[in-house]
């Protein structure tokens, strides 16, 4: 292997890192909000899958992809609004009812997107952020799509408020002793829907990058489990959205490793890298689940106990 | 004439409550399941489509004919080995989504050991049985990795199922588009077809494979193993309070791996069937969803092994109608996804009925 192929597979999985990791982050930090509220949500892949298709539908009817990426948030929100009123149920376990939202989300999906598949709706824009380079590779890699920026910012938004503000120690003290915030007399019920809406409403974004920006159509296999592997990622990334960034990229980049080799000619285990961000996740979980439930998972987190 | 004896009423309180937290047991999933058409009827109304005729045709596409009958079974026999798959997991306490993944990857390893046989022309009854073994025993170990790593290193089993769930069908990809692809398999690629004299053939006046009976006589030993030896009790135990479990000295390790050795193996079964019975090799085809659809299966089935059999049947009956309501009403294939999806949330909504309807609680303590 030459240097300048290296080169041209760095930059590709630098691209591929970018493009891919939005969708990963948005989830993320939508799960991060729900699980520090003291709940899991299983079920932001069908939020994600929902919002990639409302996100393309409402493109093409109304010409304008940022109207698809609020309306993507709006159906995310319903969702969230959904698994957060049952799970205040009580006996109402929220990982199974996760795995019913998706099912759910993803069906409603694949129900009403039908007839989008074959037109083709107008998608974000990237910025070429990268046209100070002579480098062609590089330019590409560096057209960055605004939803990543709008992710980042959002992600030190909720770093921020989570440590400053009185909703942050609100929705942490819900997070991590029930008993106390009855105490505070805080309604944790109300907390945990509010918080599970908003993270729906994140994971519902994250779905409209991907039907309007990368890889940028809707179809019914747009979606290979993102939403699930972000779980996992929130528990890497320990519960902290700045750590989410990080994590994200780091997964955009291992998916990446399969197209960034075959743009160089090698498709030999193509397939095989295609796992690497699922494997990748299955170690970082091996590696971190006894050390991240000792020391920041939130107490009421019923997937850490 | 039972003789009249005081000391026989405490006997009688112990070792029955009564018809009435059976009758809670099946009253809850079924009123959940009636509120949950009601529901997708409101959803077809508002789209201007008539529930009446949707449900005719589900019945009619069902269970309607012979031919649709034998339908409805055929595409249950992979659900029941799957409903089995998360049943016998769930008894234990854990929520694995992993019998899509021992689906494929035994169904896999069972075409792939199955080329050097027929290559061979070994033995028919031979090569099933060693293909059948092989889809299990692969499909119990990769689901035994999650059990493992959940009482090892409290790895949580949801997630890690479902992560391992895409790396077996990266591995079935990998494997099916490179090294085992069969050159004649162009568009859709495919390891060596068994060919017709090794498929597992039809029961005998149907049209339905041996894949269902398997799934029936599964069940059945499945439902004596959990609710009749000491293995399933302890399983039980386990489920119900592992700490509990724990102090008593029970081995929850062993039983949580053994548990996901059995549910690995009803997957991976399922898989050897499908690629046996029905593909006659693996390939994408054998990624189809059963494994998820399982998953409703066995909860509306209460994780009772006997129970997921008719509901399988139900669920299958769903898939079979799905064309003729393509047809007739315009509708797409995803319709199904949306009755499952809501039957799926209103019956979990409904756990929290358990144990609170006055009518079903056991009156007083038999005084």
């Amino acid at each position: 292997m030459t240097a300048e192929m290296l080169t041209t597979i760095l930059i590709a999985m630098l691209g591929g890192a970018i493009r891919v990791s939005t969708p990963f982050l948005f989830v993320a930090l939508g799960e991060t909000l729900t699980e520090k509220s003291g709940r899991i949500n299983l079920g932001l892949e069908g939020n994600l899958v929902l919002g990639a298709m409302v996100a393309y539908a409402v493109s093409y009817h109304t010409g304008s992809p940022w109207l698809g990426v609020l309306a993507a948030g709006g159906s995310g929100l319903m969702l969230g609004v959904m698994h957060g009123v049952i799970c205040s149920l009580p006996r109402v376990n929220d990982i199974a009812v996760g795995l019913a939202m998706m099912s759910f989300g993803i069906g409603v999906a694949f129900f009403f997107g039908k007839p989008y598949i074959q037109p083709s709706a107008p998608r974000l824009e990237a910025w070429p952020v990268g046209g100070w380079s002579d480098n062609p590779a590089l330019r590409q890699a560096l057209d960055i799509n605004p939803l990543f920026f709008i992710g980042i910012a959002v992600a030190v938004f909720l770093w921020w408020g989570l440590a400053n503000t009185r909703t942050g120690l609100i929705l942490r003290m819900t997070g991590d002793s029930e008993p106390a915030a009855r105490a505070m007399g805080v309604d944790p019920i109300r907390v945990r829907v509010l918080a599970t809406a908003a993270g729906g409403f994140l994971a519902g974004v994250g779905g409209a990058f991907l039907s309007l920006s990368y890889p940028g159509s809707w179809n019914e296999g747009l979606s290979s489990g993102q939403g699930l592997m972000a779980v996992a990622l929130v528990i890497f990334a320990r519960w902290n959205p700045l750590r989410c960034i990080a994590a994200a990229l780091l997964f955009g980049a291992a998916g990446a490793i399969g197209p960034a080799l075959q743009s160089v000619g090698i498709s030999q285990g193509y397939y095989f890298f295609n796992a690497a961000p699922y494997i990748l996740t299955l170690f970082i979980m091996i590696a971190s689940a006894r050390l991240a439930a000792g020391q920041d998972a939130p107490g009421e987190l019923s997937i850490t106990k | 004439m039972q003789p009249a004896s005081t000391s026989a009423m405490p006997v009688v309180t112990l070792g029955s409550t009564g018809w009435r937290p059976v009758a809670e047991q099946v009253a809850i999933p079924v009123g959940a399941l009636v509120v949950a058409t009601l529901l997708f009827s409101v959803v077809l109304l508002v789209l201007g489509k008539n529930p009446v005729q949707y449900f005719a045709l589900v019945w009619q596409g069902g269970f309607g004919t012979s031919f649709s009958l034998q339908n409805s079974l055929q595409r249950a026999a992979p659900l029941v080995l799957t409903g089995l798959a998360f049943a016998i997991p769930a008894a234990i306490g854990l929520t694995m989504i992993s019998a899509e993944g021992a689906l494929v990857l035994g169904g896999f390893a069972a075409a792939a050991v199955a080329i050097p046989l027929v290559t061979g022309a070994a033995p028919v009854g031979v090569t099933l049985v060693v293909m059948a073994v092989v889809a299990m025993v692969v499909g119990g170990a990769w689901t035994a990795i999650a059990g493992w790593l959940r009482h090892t290193r409290g790895v949580n089993e949801t997630i890690s199922t479902l992560l391992l769930t895409y790396i077996a069908i990266a591995i079935m990809n990998f494997f099916v588009e490179g090294l085992l692809r069969d050159p004649g398999s162009a568009n859709k690629p495919s390891t060596m077809p068994i060919g017709k004299d090794y498929m597992v053939g039809a029961i005998p006046g149907t049209s339905v494979h041996w894949g269902f009976v398997a799934g029936l006589v599964l069940a059945v030993g499945l439902f004596v193993l959990m609710r009749r030896t000491t293995f399933g009790f302890a399983a039980r135990v386990t489920g119900g309070n592992p700490r509990a479990a724990l102090a008593q000295g029970l081995p929850v390790g062993g039983l949580v791996v053994a548990c996901c050795l059995i549910s690995g193996a009803c997957g991976g079964l399922a898989g050897f069937y499908e690629v046996a019975a029905i593909q006659g090799q693996a390939n994408a085809s054998l990624v189809a969803g059963y494994g998820f659809t399982g998953i409703l299966v066995s909860f509306l089935a209460r994780h009772n092994p006997l129970v997921i059999v008719p509901v399988a049947v139900l669920f299958g009956a769903i898939e079979a109608s799905g064309g003729l309501i393509q047809r007739r009403m315009d509708m797409p294939d995803a319709t199904a996804l949306v009755l499952q999806g809501i039957i799926f949330v209103v019956l979990l909504a409904s756990d929290t009925l358990q144990g609170r309807l006055a009518i079903f609680q056991p009156k007083g303590d038999g005084k």
